[in-house]
């Protein structure tokens, strides 16, 4: 209510600065005119001479000029009296007492947002009645960071949590700050290496590979490290190194290790176990990379079969058939992929918004009609 | 509520400045003074309004309030205090609404200190003055608002531009604008001829003082963002002809001519219609500035496509006036009284030479703006004109402007001898000469063009000091008369002398920094000594350091000459997390008024870094001219006489001159 108040009496402001001359006539107002500017110019001139900035003929020269001027200039002053319509003078009134209230809401109410209070900086970090969402948590953290640069447990809590909000550039610098400041642990080289390959689309580089084998070099048993380094073997296309890895690491591992089953997975894809398949994920696809070409073929076709079946069984996933047919296009099957894109069509026919999808899908797979 | 109420407050400086630009207008028709007197107010309302405006997106950017979206993209709540509010006007929004507030300033100016003017003229200058404010109102307020919110704030700001995170941001801009607005209400003031149908004495006696607050603030604006260049971009260079540094000049070279022919106005009552037309173009030049920069056209003719409305709405407003005035120029011009007549040679023949260089060169600069836009526009063919281009052009008008400026002030009014001013100028000729000769025998290498420029620069210098010397009498006379004379001496004279004498002092920096610069680029490591013009410049280590909003990596080097340890220079490159982005710091030694810049390039794994030091002679005479011309400028405005011109008699020429 008060933002309104002030807003009234700012209008009332702006009014009362059109009305007040409106009010005031009749005054008489000393105005400059020509014949004054002559006059002035006379008396400079006369100053000019005293002073000796001037010789005497050059001002009799100039002293002709300007009363030459200044005659003229008299001559042709207008002598009116200064009229007040006061028809006019009405007018102004009401244009600003209706027109000027008009134009300014007119213009601010579409554009301002009058309900919306100030937020200033200050008044937000001690107010805690607001629901601090983790962005602004991490955001306070790294302001406290940027001060404090070496306070080591704070880069230690910000490090796993900018990895999970998929920042794994910062989180990589994190970690090598928290690494910095709290000296060295096969834990935190192994976060290390996880958060540089994750910024790197999940393969294992050289660089992520350095820390895990640091990691791997303080402890022999760090879960973590041994699995990327098995799964680096498995990039690097020596599968029996990689199955190797993962087998000693389940030998050693306590039976209720959260990470039993990723390894386990991890081991069966490189064929030394028999456990279920993850299904076709863009990490898996950006690993086999590096692959050579026949160890890839092999490990795409068997993921592009698994999603074959899946979609028999569920056939509701436009995404699932769009990959599907693109997997068999890219594999060079361009039959199966004609078929596959029949398959889906009877498949989602009963949804017309799927289809409609599903069909844009194929027109930009170049599987038209 | 600060935010909104700032908001509001433009909204009713749009209405405000509305009601100014119509009533005055009517009140003038109607030879109405209360209708006239409402120019008066609202112009100082409006003032009153956008000022509070401009202060509420200060504090809003002060406190830190990300609920703006203005504050949100362009702040962030670990800068230092300064650049919270410098950032105000580092970006389009606010350096828009910086621009309406320096445009209601003038208004305001012009509606408190305009007591002497003629109430229809101030009625007619204040209302096209508010015609360019409601256009720039509507402008910032439908395109361009800074005070729009974001319903749900994010807890921190995107940061400014770390290149704008300097303290060449809170000089530069405001000087810049203080002299672009300037030039409107010049602007206005001949409009406001052109509609009243007359040109009376007061107009010129009022135009001159404005124009040259105008020109002054224009002139350091100008020197103080070349200077910014030259040691915040990191390469050395302090003029690279882009458009957006012709933009600036333009409307300096126009003004320079306009602020000459607008003295012609005020002595001798001539060259009116001329001045009219000068002070059209100066502001739309400025305009034309604005434009340039501020729609994006500069980067990309593309930009368009990004946002249209802003450059559409721009180019609206920009064709409105400049057309406008002209068109409403052609029709009245030739209804307006003509002024006084003068001889081909007299110092008003000198004064329309100097007017039309500075034109003409105005012209070239334009077209080397223009026409690689209009190429890339019409013909799809990038192309950039540089400096090559402007040596061949710009180069030759300003010597011979450079050669007449000595002669413009010993000239009589009305009518001149030529061959007596020569005489006067002798000596200034013969110390330009002896320059000359001694640069050349000691200069090794550059350009053979070097001394002969320099030369110049000197005769431009001692044309100025015989200016002095003749008006004091100081040879003719005993020293004491001529101490006296000086005394009595008006100050705008001693303006004239020392602007025209910081354009030698320029012109003699620019040449020795162009022609005998030494730069050294290579890649150091720790404990590399490179020699650069006799000075030895050793690599102590590099370190790193934590500012308040970023991080930056300093080089330590250790200057010495023949020997003799001088100083410590610390270049360093900083890196701001915020935005992603590092700048260069160069660092920068002064003796006298030569420079050692060094500045980083980019460091190798082996701990070895790219620099680059140059040594610049006499590269601070490039700016110390300037501040020379404004200085000369403020002491002519602190002038407050008439100014009249005395003109020489007719009969004198049958008198003998004293002997000299």
């Amino acid at each position: 209510m008060t933002l309104w108040f002030v807003f009234a009496l700012m209008t009332v402001a702006a009014i009362f600065a059109v009305l007040w001359p409106l009010g005031r006539s009749g005054r008489a107002q000393n105005q400059g005119s020509e014949v004054a500017v002559y006059k002035d110019q006379l008396v400079e001139i006369e100053r000019d001479l005293a002073t000796g900035l001037i010789a005497a003929p050059e001002a009799a020269a100039a002293r002709v000029e300007i009363s030459r001027r200044l005659l003229a200039a008299a001559g042709s002053e207008l002598v009116s009296e200064p009229k007040s319509s006061l028809k006019w003078r009405r007018a102004a009134a009401v244009l600003a007492l209706a027109g000027l209230p008009l134009v300014a809401i007119g213009v601010y109410m579409p554009l301002g947002s009058p309900r919306l209070p100030d937020f200033p900086l200050a008044q937000r970090e001690r107010g805690s009645g607001m629901a601090q969402s983790l962005e602004n948590m991490v955001v306070q953290v790294e302001q406290h960071l940027e001060k404090n640069p070496t306070d080591g447990r704070g880069w230690n809590v910000l490090g796993p949590v900018l990895q999970r909000l998929g920042r794994f550039d910062d989180a990589v610098r994190a970690y090598r700050n928290a690494l910095t400041y709290n000296g060295e642990s096969a834990e935190r080289r192994s976060d290390l290496g996880e958060a540089i390959s994750a910024a790197a689309g999940g393969v294992v580089t050289a660089e992520a590979k350095t820390e895990f084998e640091r990691a791997h070099a303080l402890s022999a048993d760090d879960p973590k490290a041994n699995y990327f380094l098995g799964l680096a073997a498995e990039q690097d296309g020596r599968k029996d190194d990689a199955a190797n890895i993962w087998r000693a690491l389940l030998a050693k591992a306590p039976a209720d290790a959260p990470w039993r089953p990723l390894v386990q997975t991890s081991l069966a894809r490189v064929g030394g176990g028999g456990a279920t398949l993850p299904a076709l994920s863009d990490e898996t696809l950006a690993a086999s990379k590096d692959m050579n070409e026949g160890d890839r073929n092999a490990m795409v076709r068997g993921m592009v079969e698994r999603l074959a079946t899946r979609l028999k069984q569920n056939g509701d996933d436009v995404e699932g058939w769009l990959r599907l047919v693109r997997a068999y296009l890219v594999m060079g099957d361009r039959d199966k992929a004609v078929g596959a894109s029949t398959d889906a069509r009877q498949a989602v026919a009963s949804d017309a918004a799927r289809l409609r999808q599903l069909n844009e899908g194929l027109k930009t797979l170049g599987l038209d009609g | 509520m600060i935010a909104e109420a700032g908001h509001y407050a433009l909204v009713l400086a749009l209405a405000l400045a509305l009601i100014q630009s119509i009533v005055p207008l009517v009140g003038a028709r109607l030879r109405d003074d209360a209708l006239m007197n409402v120019a008066r107010s609202t112009a100082l309302a409006q003032l009153l309004f956008v000022g509070a405006s401009f202060i509420a997106l200060v504090t809003l950017h002060v406190n830190s309030d990300f609920s703006v979206a203005n504050v949100y993209e362009n702040s962030h709540s670990m800068k230092p205090l300064l650049y919270k509010i410098t950032g105000v006007w580092g970006n389009h929004e606010g350096s828009m609404l910086l621009w309406v507030s320096i445009l209601a300033l003038f208004g305001g100016l012009v509606a408190a200190f305009g007591n002497n003017l003629p109430l229809s003229l101030r009625a007619h200058v204040l209302a096209v003055q508010a015609w360019i404010a409601s256009a720039f109102y509507l402008f910032i307020l439908v395109t361009s608002n800074p005070f729009l919110r974001i319903a749900n704030p994010p807890i921190e700001g995107r940061d400014l531009n770390p290149v704008l995170q300097d303290i060449g941001l809170a000089v530069h801009p405001p000087m810049l604008y203080l002299g672009y607005v300037g030039f409107s209400i010049s602007f206005s003031f001949a409009i406001a001829a052109l509609l009243e149908g007359r040109i009376d004495a007061a107009w010129a006696r009022w135009v001159r003082p404005w124009t040259l607050v105008a020109w002054i603030f224009l002139t350091l604006g100008i020197a103080m963002g070349s200077y910014w260049a030259y040691y915040e971009l990191g390469w050395g260079g302090w003029w690279f002809w882009d458009p957006v540094e012709n933009a600036s000049l333009m409307p300096w070279l126009a003004g320079t001519a306009l602020l000459h022919s607008a003295l012609v106005m005020e002595k001798r009552n001539a060259l009116k219609v001329w001045t009219i037309l000068l002070s059209i173009l100066t502001f739309s030049l400025s305009l034309l500035g604005t434009f340039l920069v501020r729609s994006g056209v500069i980067t990309s003719v593309h930009a368009f496509a990004t946002d249209p409305t802003r450059g559409v709405f721009i180019l609206l407003i920009l064709c409105l006036f400049i057309g406008g005035s002209l068109s409403l120029f052609a029709a009245r011009a030739t209804s307006l009284k003509q002024g006084g007549l003068f001889a081909p040679i007299s110092r008003e023949g000198a004064l329309v030479l100097n007017n039309l260089l500075l034109t003409v060169a105005c012209a070239v600069v334009l077209f080397g703006t223009l026409y690689p836009l209009a190429m890339e526009m019409l013909a799809d063919f990038k192309m950039s004109v540089g400096a090559p281009f402007y040596n061949l052009t710009f180069a030759p008008l300003f010597t011979l402007l450079l050669l007449a400026v000595p002669f413009g002030p010993l000239l009589a009014w009305k009518r001149g001898d030529l061959l007596g001013v020569t005489q006067r100028l002798l000596a200034a000729g013969v110390a330009g000469l002896v320059a000359v000769a001694i640069v050349w025998g000691w200069a090794r290498g550059g350009s053979a063009l070097a001394p002969l420029a320099i030369g110049l620069g000197i005769f431009v210098i001692a044309g100025a000091v015989t200016d002095i010397v003749e008006r004091t009498g100081l040879v003719r006379l005993p020293f004491a008369t001529a101490l006296h004379r000086a005394r009595g001496l008006p100050r705008s004279a001693w303006g004239s002398a020392l602007a025209h004498a910081g354009l030698g002092v320029a012109l003699i920096g620019i040449v020795c920094e162009t022609t005998w610069n030494s730069e050294y680029i290579a890649t150091m490591k720790q404990n590399d000594v490179a020699h650069v013009a006799g000075y030895d410049v050793k690599l102590d280590g590099l370190f790193q350091r934590q500012g308040p909003n970023y991080r930056e990596m300093i080089a330590e080097f250790n200057v010495s000459h023949d020997g003799e340890a001088l100083s410590v220079m610390t270049p360093s490159k900083r890196n701001f997390t915020t935005r992603g982005s590092s700048t260069t710091e160069a660092a920068l030694l002064t003796r006298g008024a030569s420079q050692l810049y060094i500045s980083l390039g980019d460091t190798t794994a082996e701990g070895t870094i790219a620099v680059r030091i140059y040594h610049k002679p006499l590269v601070l005479l490039i700016w110390w001219g300037p501040v020379l011309m404004a200085f000369g400028g403020v002491l002519s405005l602190s002038d407050r006489r008439l100014r009249v011109g005395a003109p020489k008699p007719a009969r004198a020429k049958q008198r003998l001159q004293p002997a000299e």
